[in-house]
């Protein structure tokens, strides 16, 4: 590359040559090295039909004529390169021929010419590439574009180039490269360390003290981004821990009896989400990206009726003896596992993720996935909306009331018997939705809802019964110092010390954060 | 309750612990004696048992040994490994009745404790491999060399004496459940809070003996035993020994079983079960009661995973696994809770099932499993065993038999609120 600008500059300065420095006249001439030249100079003129032109050499479409007038081939037509006129095809014209060299020289230049190009997004693509080829070749083009850039963000980055660029050449004069330093400690990143680093070596020594203080910076504010991240992870994971655990937080606070079947309820859900989705897929393939929304309401209802049909046929009659029901509903997880085994088989099943589940945006250098922004949102909106019902509806009026105190209701003529019904299928069926989620992020396999069980066990625990917002606080708790304590420990230590943490919780506060207060809840 | 007329009752502050046997004090004191007539030690259905476990390992024994391959009563070894694991499943299932037949601890975590103390026997057995395992190394096990491990991990010291290994046995579950006992029987946790927690904590052991670094086999656990105190366990005597040892520990885990529940000690346990407040204004200390039964509950459940490891030849982390909890107390339902008989019974039972059905039809023993778990706590709430002294309408054992457990008047109290 170097050698090219000194071949650039020599091409300029000599005057024999410099009737021919006309880039067009150089790319329509014989030997590679005046081809090369033409590009490097057809780059820097800042001509707007610099890019077709490059294009086209690089496919084999830029023809010369034999008076040396640059022609471009586009299909069957032939237009001038210099004007976009169309132009007679002729027989004697031949294809500009190029070698490595100069497709090296192609490429550097459509970069370079990307910094002037309309769009700002390219632009900074560019600026970003010019960041990691650190190419002293580029940096007239960078202070051009410098010149004339607009755009905070592109300046930013072209700024950051420059720096790159001027620290990576040799030769940058001291008081240049000291200067060069905190632009690259602004990018904070681990290129920027990287390129910090490398200035360990310099000869001078303010160099290295301003690099030494850069590479601190940036630490510094790396471990805050790691952090940050881990805890959108925690976020993330306690959201869905909160979807797993609010309809069990419902049941057994209603009716203080443990659904063990209720992680078998997410797979059910999660199993509808595939069914659904092989249903979209042999009979309307356009339906595909509403497939999680149609799965949805499936989801509630599938789960939903398996709830009711469990509390009418099993529980109601376990009514008063809580560790009975817990070990009948565990008989029923068992029965629904093998169940979706024998139909669906053992292996895991594969549930697609529409378009806009996919994908991850950067949010001031943390990576967010589109996936879990969404599973957050739901997750919150489940939540507002279970509120909502327990908050401003008749049913959720009779729901709060006997959750309080059940023979009170009772005697205020409330039919517990149907409030229980309902209850376990509202929460059976938010656990059905939860399985739509998780059908994102997790396999669909019939061991799906035992994975989860037991860290519901211990939001409901830690959280308290027939409280929603002690559930949320407990899952977010419960997922963000999870996710938090993990670099450290490691995943499974972590599990089992939170676990150990919350043996030591109900130490202080058995019923939870966010206990019921009244003389029916003491026993 | 017109037990308590005579004198008040004693602060438990002093009296933490009354003996099991029921010291003529403690019994004086709460006027049990006067009032009830004492429950002998061992009665018609423990004569029962205790018969048929004696008649069982006598004749198994002579029928593998005594009788030629070719004759239709010969035992096969494999079968005597069979019912020596039963047993053993058996002893734990006596175990979990005490604490929840008689103190209505619905532990969903006596499998970690059985788990523990079978890895305290696999550690021993591993240690007395020695330098006939794969690599050949006199002191570091196979998967340690596998490992790069350079020494031996500290908590592997002194396994290779049994008389340590076997205390271990107890220890190591004994201490577990005391600690964690005292921590929540403290803070009062109860019901299917309690229950929540144990299974959490049988998870959290799983998934901590699933990792390498723990230094205890990892995900493959402890396995290819050579020999336990000299003899070879691939031996037909050994096999025939170690059953017989099973049996006679089923017989002496439940008279210990049987000594508590029957004793002064046992009538409080009871007491705390049915209405536990009531029992605390009382005067007692629910928590020091439930401990102690947690403790001992968890020692028998550590020695039954202690004689279940060599007659199976691995120990892993499966062992921990919640559902394996969860399965043992469907055997104490089966057989019925709070007859010690029933556990045993049930045990035998549905791992007799367990072993046909699995053999014959897979995909079947799930179904069934998951319908016994409904089936019994619908139909059949005191077990088989509970069911029959019922049916036998016999009014001396029906006065034995605990009231209907869960309908206390304390499970009402609280079904009201929580």
């Amino acid at each position: 590359m170097l050698r090219l600008l000194c071949l650039l500059f020599l091409l300029l300065a000599a005057p024999a040559l410099a009737q021919t420095a006309d880039p067009y006249g150089q790319l329509a001439g014989d030997g590679y090295a005046e081809i090369e030249a033409g590009v490097s100079g057809l780059a820097a003129s800042g001509d707007p039909r610099a890019d077709a032109i490059l294009a086209a050499l690089s496919d084999g479409r830029l023809l010369a004529s034999p008076d040396k007038t640059l022609l471009i081939r586009q299909g069957n037509a032939v237009v001038d390169a210099k004007t976009g006129a169309p132009a007679a095809d002729s027989p004697d014209l031949k294809p500009v021929r190029a070698n490595n060299r100069v497709r090296r020289a192609i490429e550097a230049a459509r970069g370079q010419l990307d910094l002037a190009n309309a769009d700002p997004a390219k632009r900074r693509a560019a600026a970003d590439a010019v960041f990691k080829a650190r190419d002293a070749a580029a940096l007239p083009a960078l202070d051009a574009a410098l010149a004339r850039e607009t755009n905070p963000g592109v300046r930013q980055a072209l700024t950051e180039a420059r720096a790159a660029v001027l620290l990576a050449k040799p030769g940058t004069a001291e008081a240049d490269r000291i200067a060069a330093i905190p632009a690259i400690q602004a990018r904070g990143d681990g290129d920027a360390m990287g390129i910090l680093r490398g200035l360990a070596a310099d000869p001078s020594d303010a160099v290295r003290a301003a690099s030494a203080r850069g590479i601190a910076a940036i630490e510094t504010r790396l471990a805050i981004l790691g952090a940050l991240q881990n805890v959108w992870y925690g976020i993330s994971l306690g959201s869905v821990l909160l979807l797993a655990a609010i309809g069990l937080a419902i049941t057994f606070g209603v009716m203080g009896v443990i659904n063990m079947a209720h992680g078998e309820m997410v797979m059910l859900g999660a199993y509808t989400t595939y069914l659904v989705q092989e249903l979209i897929r042999t009979k309307a393939p356009a339906l595909f990206g509403w497939s999680l929304a149609i799965s949805i309401p499936c989801a509630f209802l599938v789960a939903g009726l398996m709830g009711v049909l469990i509390e009418r046929f099993i529980i109601r009659f376990l009514y008063g003896r809580p560790l009975e029901t817990l070990l009948a509903t565990f008989g029923v997880s068992l029965a629904l596992q093998q169940g979706v085994r024998s139909i669906f088989g053992p292996t895991n099943r594969e549930v697609g993720a529409p378009a806009f589940m996919s994908g991850a945006f950067d949010f001031y250098g943390l990576s967010i996935t589109w996936g879990r922004m969404w599973i957050i949102a739901f997750a919150m909106a489940v939540f507002l909306g279970l509120l909502f019902v327990l908050r401003k509806t008749s049913f959720g009026l009779k729901t709060r009331a006997v959750t309080q105190n059940r023979r009170m209701a009772a005697a205020m003529g409330i039919r517990t018997p149907y409030v229980d019904a309902l209850t376990f299928g509202l929460g059976s069926g938010i656990a059905g939705i939860a399985g739509v989620a998780l059908s994102q992020i997790d396999n669909v396999s019939p061991n799906l809802g035992q994975g989860y069980i037991i860290d519901s066990f211990l939001v409901v625990v830690f959280g308290g019964v027939g409280n929603l917002w002690g559930t949320l606080v407990a899952a977010l708790t419960l997922g963000i110092v999870n996710k938090l304590a993990e670099p450290y420990i490691g995943a499974v230590l972590a599990k089992i010390g939170l676990l150990i943490f919350i043996i030591l919780f109900i130490q202080k506060r058995p019923r939870g954060l966010f206990a019921l207060k009244g003389r029916a809840v003491e026993s | 309750m017109g037990v308590v007329q005579k004198a008040p009752p004693r602060s438990s502050r002093n009296h933490p612990h009354p003996s099991p046997q029921g010291g003529g004090d403690t019994r004086c004191v709460l006027g049990i004696r006067r009032m009830t007539p004492r429950t002998p030690l061992i009665d018609l259905k423990g004569w029962i048992f205790l018969a048929v476990l004696a008649a069982f390992c006598l004749a198994v024994p002579v029928l593998n040994l005594a009788v030629p391959e070719g004759s239709g009563l010969h035992v096969p070894t494999y079968l005597v490994s069979l019912f020596g694991k039963y047993l053993a499943y058996a002893l734990l299932a006596v175990s979990l009745d005490l604490v929840w037949g008689y103190c209505g601890i619905l532990s969903l975590g006596h499998g970690a404790f059985f788990a523990l103390g079978g890895y305290a026997m696999g550690l021993y057995l591993m240690r007395q491999i020695g330098s006939r395992g794969v690599y050949g190394n006199p002191v570091l096990p196979d998967f340690m060399v596998f490992l790069n491990y350079k020494a031996l991990p500290w908590y592997w010291y002194g396994f290779d004496h049994f008389a340590f290994a076997a205390l271990m046995v107890l220890l190591v579950p004994g201490l577990l459940a005391f600690v964690f006992g005292w921590l929540a029987f403290r803070s009062r946790v109860t019901g299917v809070y309690l229950s929540i927690i144990t299974q959490a904590l049988t998870y959290a052991l799983m998934l901590a003996f699933f990792r390498n670094d723990m230094g205890l086999g990892g995900n493959n656990g402890l396995t290819d035993f050579k020999d336990l105190l000299g003899f070879s366990v691939q031996a037909q005597g050994f096999r025939v020994g170690i059953f017989v040892a099973t049996g006679v520990a089923l017989a002496l885990g439940y008279l210990i079983a049987r000594i508590m529940t029957v004793s002064a000690y046992g009538k409080i346990l009871i007491a705390v079960r049915d209405a536990e407040s009531r029992t605390r204004f009382l005067g007692y200390r629910p928590e020091h009661f439930k401990t102690l039964a947690f403790t001992v509950s968890a020692m028998m459940a550590g020695v039954a995973g202690a004689l279940y490891v060599p007659q199976v030849g691995i120990i892993n982390p499966g062992e921990f696994a919640p559902t394996n909890s969860i399965e043992t107390v469907i055997w104490v339902a089966v057989g019925g809770r709070g007859t010690l008989v029933g556990a045993a019974l049930g045990a035998v039972l549905v791992n007799y099932a367990k072993t046909v059905l699995t053999g014959a039809m897979p995909d079947a023993w799930l179904f069934a499993l998951g319908a016994l778990f409904v089936v019994v706590t619908l139909f059949l709430p005191r077990g088989l065993v509970g069911t029959a002294i019922e049916r036998l309408g016999s009014r001396r054992a029906a006065a034995k038999l605990p009231p209907e457990p869960e309908i206390a008047p304390e499970r009402v109290e609280q079904g009201q609120g929580a």
